[in-house]
């Protein structure tokens, strides 16, 4: 090669890097065809979705849960959605909404009764923003549970706690015998919000939180979250969560496992947490050592003790830049595929309760009829769902509120100092 | 004969006189082009998009619009970026403090003779190939106060809150971040020990001076620039180290660990805050451009270099 041909080969080769550089933007959405797509999780409920989406004809993707989260906003934000949108309602829903990304369901709701009064109303509510409809659940709901082992009440003589004073009375018995009174993940940080939403809503009801979601300045310096956080810092001082509680991390589910190896008596945690016990350690609920019962209720509380909080379920939405075509195929799918028969069996065989009106004969058919009807009981029964506050709030409101909770849980902030610095959020 | 003398002429145009056009030596520049076009395209367009960004307010979804200086007052006027900066200079300055002596010694131990010493330096070498990721969740696994190494090994005192105390937290991540690359800055300094030439230690020794002199005087003074290529690498990279961090405490408890990538990170893409993660993500860029410059210089005051015209 002469040292001519040389150059322009290496020339022709920088050119043509730089070329193929600027113009691969593939179209990494959904392609512009006639058929709906949808992005779901991996884990949990995937099963069903892949099921009900292969005999629909709906194309389908599946994301682990930081990964949707991830691609779904910049999808969004460049009008590349999938036509179903997979969302925890709440602040990230509310968040697109206001981009004007987010088909309204309304009109669908007015027309056919069914497409959203078959599902519990403390669920479909949490799909309506604004007044109008924007997204309908997909799986299972997620109530937050008091989980406890029976083992260790019986060992030292005690019944489950119904008041918050019966509950203090318990901490140092179970001290004294060498058991945590609670099981806590507080490295994961969510967890403590569990804590938080159920004392706030015991004192003061759902309009607490409402106030705050509706951005009044000061609704965090409201009496009821300075006292149920006092009430938190008490707990803590008392020694009521397991010794070191900050270390443990939630996802790998050391918390859990503190409850059925006998170390920590209770724990407060969502209704998965029932089939995580059963893949670990299967025996300890078959030979009933498992028990759940309700958040303990508050003296003077103005809450409702039925009241409940956790994720109500996941739900879909429709992207407004869908094409007509899409927009069409997604609502039929709506309609007809989401919690038909099939799918809704096959819901309940993976442990997960349909937030459906009427299923309680298939509940009893189930291979764990007690606990799942008893999440079914809670949810339909409860006045208020209230949907997790991390997920209720605007993402930048609800990365302050798991750093502040933690800094309270640690001692670091007093419940006022916690106020004002989330009452410096309000409008993020 | 006129075809000769023609040749005789034309010799000296093939070899240029000294002094007179540059000698060419290597390659052609031209072979930098496709990687300059990559960096180009793969970090300073992004680059100057961030830049742009800062001064916009965008949370990720919608349309940015222009913000002016609104993201610079807000996060110079946040106690948490404070926070967020203080908590990395104290990883870099107490990692640093950690790492170079213990590399240095390492580095120096094991460039020596001897078949323990080779065995030594690879089972040493493991963690570097090991992904930041994994080695945050073993650690994780491993301090677990219930069902970690103080239960495998049926120590107690091994059952501390290890990542639950503020304080301590930032202790184990240094702690974490030194085991993962001490190893790699070993290496720089075994080959930097290997590049010292026999005849000064040789020399040494007929002089009568003894084990401990020699290193003073002879190993740390030659490994000068290994040292400063390390620090460099080392302050740079714990400025701007994320993602065992990351997996490792989220930057909790608390802010404990928030460090300003992490605080950058977690503004953007938790918190929807596209605006004043990039405005973290500039400072980031400053901090770490002066550091490195700075460094640099501080390299190039010495005179003495090994190789010429270096």
């Amino acid at each position: 090669m002469t040292l001519v041909k040389r150059r322009t080969a290496v020339i022709a080769a920088g050119l043509a890097a730089v070329l193929s550089l600027t113009t691969a933007c593939g179209s990494s959405g959904p392609s512009g065809g006639g058929g709906a797509t949808a992005w779901a999780l991996t884990g949990g409920d995937e099963q069903t979705f892949r099921t009900s989406f292969e005999s629909s004809g709906v194309d389908a993707q599946y994301f682990g849960n930081d990964a949707y989260k991830q691609k779904i906003r910049t999808a969004i934000g460049a009008n590349e959605a999938p036509t179903l949108v997979f969302s925890w309602s709440g602040g990230l829903l509310q968040s697109w909404v206001d981009s004007g990304k987010i088909m309204d369901l309304s009109g669908e709701a007015a027309n056919d009764p069914a497409f959203v009064n078959r599902f519990l109303p403390s669920v479909a509510r949490t799909g309506v923003l604004d007044g109008k409809t924007y997204a309908v659940p997909n799986n299972g709901m997620q109530p937050v549970v008091l989980f406890y082992n029976k083992e260790l009440f019986d060992r030292i003589g005690a019944q489950p706690p119904k008041t918050w004073d019966e509950m203090m009375a318990l901490v140092p018995r179970f001290n004294e015998a060498g058991i945590a009174p609670f099981s806590l993940g507080g490295q994961s940080k969510w967890p403590q919000l569990m804590w938080e939403e159920y004392l706030v809503d015991r004192i003061g009801g759902p309009e607490v939180f409402n106030n705050i979601v509706a951005g009044k300045p000061g609704a965090w310096s409201d009496p009821a979250i300075i006292r149920a956080n006092t009430m938190i810092q008490q707990l803590v001082d008392a020694g009521g969560f397991v010794r070191g509680f900050n270390s443990i991390a939630t996802d790998s589910n050391a918390d859990t496992a503190l409850l059925f190896t006998g170390k920590a008596a209770m724990y407060l945690m969502g209704s998965w947490a029932f089939p995580t016990i059963k893949q670990a350690d299967p025996e300890f609920i078959s030979s009933g050592k498992l028990g759940w019962t309700t958040f303990p209720t508050v003296p003077g509380g103005k809450g409702d003790p039925a009241n409940i909080v956790g994720n109500p379920a996941n739900y879909w939405s429709v992207s407004a830049t869908a094409s007509d075509e899409q927009k069409q195929a997604a609502l039929r799918y709506l309609r007809e595929d989401l919690m038909n028969d099939s799918y809704v069996d096959s819901l309940l065989a993976g442990g997960s309760v349909p937030p459906l009106t009427g299923i309680e004969d298939k509940l009893a058919k189930t291979e764990d009829p007690q606990y799942l009807s008893y999440v079914y009981q809670m949810a339909s029964k409860a006045p208020n769902f209230q949907l997790s506050w991390d997920q209720a709030l605007s993402p930048g409101q609800a990365d302050a509120l798991l750093t502040n909770l933690e800094q309270l849980f640690l001692k670091q902030i007093t419940p006022e100092q916690f106020s004002a610095n989330m009452n410096a959020t309000i409008g993020q | 004969m006129s075809t000769v003398l023609e040749q005789r002429d034309r010799a000296p145009a093939r070899t240029p006189a000294p002094g007179r056009g540059r000698l060419r030596t290597g390659p052609s520049p031209l072979m930098a082009v496709p990687a300059l076009a990559f960096f180009g395209v793969f970090a300073i367009v992004p680059l100057g998009g961030v830049a742009v960004l800062s001064f916009m307010e965008w949370d990720g979804i919608g349309d940015p619009s222009w913000a002016g200086l609104a993201n610079w007052a807000a996060a110079l006027a946040d106690p948490a970026t404070y926070h967020a900066i203080w908590l990395s200079v104290q990883v870099m300055v107490v990692s640093w403090l950690v790492q170079t002596p213990i590399s240095l010694l390492l580095g120096v131990l094991i460039a020596g003779r001897g078949r323990y010493r080779a065995l030594l330096g690879v089972l040493y070498f493991l963690p570097m190939l090991l992904s930041a990721a994994a080695i945050a969740i073993a650690f994780k696994a491993l301090l677990d106060p219930n069902f970690g190494m103080s239960r495998a090994f049926g120590l107690d005192f091994l059952s501390q809150d290890w990542l639950g105390d503020p304080t301590l937290a930032l202790y184990v991540v240094i702690f974490v971040i030194a085991w993962q690359f001490v190893p790699f800055h070993t290496l720089l300094y075994q080959g930097g020990v290997r590049q010292i030439p026999k005849s000064l230690y040789e020399a040494a020794e007929l002089d009568g001076a003894g084990r401990v002199r020699q290193f003073f005087h002879i190993t740390l003074p030659q490994l000068r620039y290994t040292i400063i290529t390390s620090s460099t690498m080392m302050l740079v990279g714990s400025l701007t180290y994320f993602d065992l961090v990351f997996v490792l405490t989220g930057g909790g408890p608390g802010d404990a660990t928030r460090m300003l990538p992490l605080d950058m990170y977690l503004s953007g893409f938790s918190g929807n805050d596209m605006g004043r993660a990039s405005t973290l993500a500039v400072l980031l860029v400053v901090a770490g451009l002066a550091l490195a410059l700075g460094l640099s210089r501080l390299s190039s005051f010495r005179r003495g270099s090994q190789l010429e015209g270096a």
